[in-house]
């Protein structure tokens, strides 16, 4: 299967889509970028022009949450996304050809879109060095069938924190050998879209990005586009006056927990978190993990699998004491940014000697 | 557990209002400035309130202080969008759903007109293509009536 030459707009007309359904599909597409609604004629104008773009998705060691992110995503939905926009050409999961048949069609059309194709990798894979028996498919092993795959490809898509960071597959003792897209790939344009599971907007925010200005959105120091992990989850946060005046939840079901006060003693990762959900929110729109009353885990953020206690308080920057930050907090007097900015830090050199929460200490924290 | 009313769940009042932690506020004033521009240069205005981190309570209070106006239009394109003025002249909420009701995003427009109502040019092109061939059809029909 080849992707269709003619240009997304023509595509659409001749799907019968009206100029209005146009504007419409341009309206929540400028909502996912985070862009203006003033540039909205401006990304129609672009997508109007925008050539389909033949996408092939592998996933290798993964728990399919990625992709059951996605087709949950309802803006636009998948069917738009997937028949509409891109030409799907591989994926497990979603793909009719199993065995000898599907392999056959990733094989063409990686052969007949040499250089263009968007190449989407879910899950981690063992390294170079590692045992490649681990995880293979069709006796191909995750890390020949990535760089086979890659050498034709216009860029590459870590999708999940697997594929960005190493996820849990990576997490000690990493039995596998497990190691991130992005440590082995170094000579291609690469985007990661990390999350355990990323939001599903997030994921076609940058596959509609890349089709409105054909190539990749401007990303942070992990390779993440800034329009969705430019801000902590902390700063975007509707609890964060609470924070700011020092009013926490000291438990799951106190007065503080029952009047939406701040999460942070409960071990909220939001201050050392970069992600969408304050915005963009979960199961369409209605909710999101901190409005439903539970702390940022930090899924988006490289290592959080072995950042310790879900439940236990964030690192306390070097200098200060606990009390200290929790006292400054109370009086409102210190800067959440700061504090972010410095905790982000300290989780990130404390993540490496911390030993993941056994079961026990799990009760003692609740 | 014999039935879902034997389990103890309170629900709890959010009116005493510390969920809503008054993001509303912030964005009636952009509304204002933006009602300003409009009437002093005619430029209109459009807010993605989808970016806004809103509070569970800050969307209800921003629509109970805009109110509900004299013009409500609903567009069946691609699922319903549904287009209200508010109390305020010239301050829309346009509201764009997909065909199963989900929200795909919601939008103040402060302007004479939200773009999506006006007739699209490109939809315009076809417009005599379209009436001439109903014409025929009609005609058609006609004679076979008579």
């Amino acid at each position: 299967m080849t992707a269709k030459k003619h240009s997304v707009g023509e595509h659409l007309r001749d799907q019968g889509v009206s100029r209005r359904a146009f504007l419409k599909f341009c309206t929540a597409s400028a909502s996912l970028l985070a862009l203006s609604p003033g540039l909205i004629p401006a990304l129609a104008a672009a997508l109007e022009q925008a050539r389909r773009p033949s996408v092939i998705w592998l996933s290798f060691q993964e728990c399919t949450g990625c992709t059951e992110s996605l087709t949950r995503s309802h803006a636009p939905t998948v069917e738009d996304l997937i028949l509409e926009m891109i030409s799907l050409d591989y994926h497990h999961t979603l793909q009719a050809a199993a065995g000898e048949a599907a392999e056959a069609a990733r094989e063409q059309a990686m052969k007949d879109n040499f250089g263009q194709y968007l190449l989407i990798v879910d899950g981690s894979l063992p390294g170079p060095d590692a045992n490649p028996g681990y995880s293979t498919i069709a006796g191909v092993s995750n890390y020949a069938m990535l760089m086979e795959a890659v050498e034709g490809a216009a860029a590459v898509i870590a999708v999940g924190t697997c594929a960005a960071f190493g996820g849990l597959p990576e997490a000690a003792p990493n039995p596998t050998g497990a190691v991130a897209v992005m440590d082995l790939i170094k000579d291609k344009p690469l985007v990661n879209v990390s999350g355990c599971p990323p939001v599903p907007m997030v994921i076609t925010g940058v596959l509609a990005h890349y089709l409105a200005f054909g190539r990749l959105p401007e990303l942070d120091e992990y390779h993440r586009p800034l329009a969705f992990f430019g801000q902590s989850i902390h700063d975007r946060c509707y609890r964060r006056p609470f924070y700011d005046k020092g009013l926490f939840a000291e438990t799951f079901d106190d007065e503080g927990a029952r009047a939406g006060w701040c999460l942070y003693r409960l071990g909220c990762k939001g201050p050392s978190t970069y992600n969408a959900c304050a915005t963009m929110r979960w199961n369409s729109g209605t909710s999101w993990p901190i409005e439903a009353g539970h702390p940022c885990l930090g899924c988006s953020e490289p290592r959080f699998w072995d950042a310790g206690s879900f439940y236990a308080p964030l690192s306390v920057p070097t200098g200060l004491s606990s009390n200290q930050v929790l006292t400054a907090g109370a009086a409102g007097v210190l800067v959440g940014g700061t504090v972010a900015t410095l905790a982000r830090r300290t989780v990130e050199t404390a993540a490496v000697s911390r030993q993941p929460v056994t079961a026990d200490e799990l009760e003692q924290t609740l | 557990m014999s039935a879902l009313s034997s389990i103890p769940i309170r629900v709890q009042s959010m009116s005493h209002g510390t969920a809503n932690c008054g993001n509303a506020v912030p964005i009636l004033h952009e509304v204002r400035h933006a009602l300003e521009r409009l009437i002093a240069t005619g430029e209109g205005t459009q807010i993605d309130l989808n970016a806004i981190p809103f509070g569970p309570e800050d969307e209800a209070h921003l629509l109970a202080v805009l109110g509900v106006g004299e013009v409500r239009a609903t567009i069946d394109a691609l699922g319903p969008t549904h287009v209200q003025e508010t109390a305020i002249p010239g301050v829309w909420l346009i509201d764009y759903r997909i065909t199963e009701d989900q929200r795909l995003a919601l939008h103040l427009d402060i302007g004479d007109i939200p773009e999506i109502l006006r007739t699209q040019r490109q939809d315009l092109d076809t417009a005599l293509t379209t009436l001439d061939a109903r014409l025929t059809s009609a005609k058609d029909r006609a004679q076979f009536e008579y």
